[in-house]
């Protein structure tokens, strides 16, 4: 046999025909955990999927007037979580850059919401990684990364700092943990529910 | 699975994208979204056709049920373009079926969230 990769039973999406596929994205900036919590949720190792980019370079002062270009390679991390019969779940962790437009076009498209991944100790990181949910219009709740599971200590500095909605959702969560990874997956899809009543 | 003797996980660095794909541009991406769901068609509905060895692999791994587009290219580390160009070749030569994900208005349905709630409140208490 070729070396095309044999999969197991289980990594096919059971009763495929009858499914519908959504997907919420885990955003937050780089090593906040977005991969550790869709991994603890996933029914599947989570997988990646590659993109090379082709962006413009940040310095634009060639001599000769030519604008420089390079590639870059964006790797998304996901998961999936069997919900019914009917749904099967994706979960995108998705990188904060502005930079990579079409990666986030593709990624925002049809998407429920997304869990925004915050790291209590690098707060700013995680503006432009908001600014780009909303501009992209998803629902967003905030989870809290506290890898020691301690309750957060100052909510209302958080989402001042953040400059939250006083009905965005903030949750704290140990993105290591199944059930606490859950609870926060959970919270957002709650106030999604509350956004269509 | 055919036995053929496809490529190897490093074909992706050994060989140019655009090889790969015969220079065909990216499909329609309302069709195969990153979740679009893809199966292989059974066997009579498929046009006779000479498939690259790329094509096959991935046919061969839809073989046996539904996987998403996004879940193939994990799977054969190719790039997410690519997939979706092979996909869309496959699809046009019948030897796939996809079922894309349900259009959606903003905000989202209530219906599937309840279902979503539900599902994760009976999985993980």
């Amino acid at each position: 046999m070729g070396s095309a990769p044999s999969l197991g039973e289980r990594d096919y999406v059971r009763g495929g025909a009858t499914q519908t596929a959504v997907k919420i994205l885990v955003v937050g900036h780089f090593a906040v955990g977005k991969t550790t919590l869709i991994g603890s949720i996933s029914e599947i190792e989570p997988l990646s999927t590659e993109e090379t980019m082709t962006q413009a370079a940040e310095s634009v002062d060639d001599l000769k007037g030519v604008q420089g270009k390079t590639t870059t390679t964006v790797a998304m991390d996901f998961g999936r979580l069997t919900i019914s019969d009917r749904v099967v779940l994706y979960l995108f962790g998705t990188p904060g850059q502005q930079r990579f437009v079409q990666m986030w076009e593709d990624m925002a498209r049809g998407a429920l919401g997304a869990l925004v991944l915050v790291d209590p100790e690098r707060l700013a990181d995680s503006f432009p990684v908001i600014d780009l949910i909303e501009q992209y219009g998803l629902d967003y709740a905030i989870a809290v990364n506290h890898f020691d599971g301690a309750p957060l200590r100052d909510e209302r500095a958080l989402r001042e700092a953040l400059d939250l909605l006083d009905d965005t959702p903030v949750v704290t969560c140990d993105a290591r943990d199944e059930k606490s990874s859950a609870a926060a997956l959970t919270t957002l899809v709650r106030y999604l529910l509350d956004r269509t009543r | 699975m055919t036995g053929h003797d496809g490529w190897e996980p490093e074909a992706p660095e050994l060989v140019r994208p655009y090889v790969i794909t015969k220079g065909r541009g990216l499909p329609d991406e309302e069709h195969l979204s990153l979740i679009t769901l893809v199966t292989a068609s059974a066997e009579d509905t498929r046009r006779p056709a000479r498939l690259s060895p790329e094509e096959q692999s991935l046919l061969d791994l839809c073989s046996a049920g539904y996987l998403s587009v996004a879940e193939i290219a994990g799977h054969t580390h190719f790039p997410l373009g690519v997939v979706r160009i092979l996909l869309a070749s496959l699809k046009e030569g019948g030897h796939i079926m996809t079922r894309p994900p349900v259009a959606r208005a903003r905000p989202a349905d209530k219906e599937i969230l309840e279902e979503v709630l539900n599902g994760l409140r009976a999985k993980f208490g």
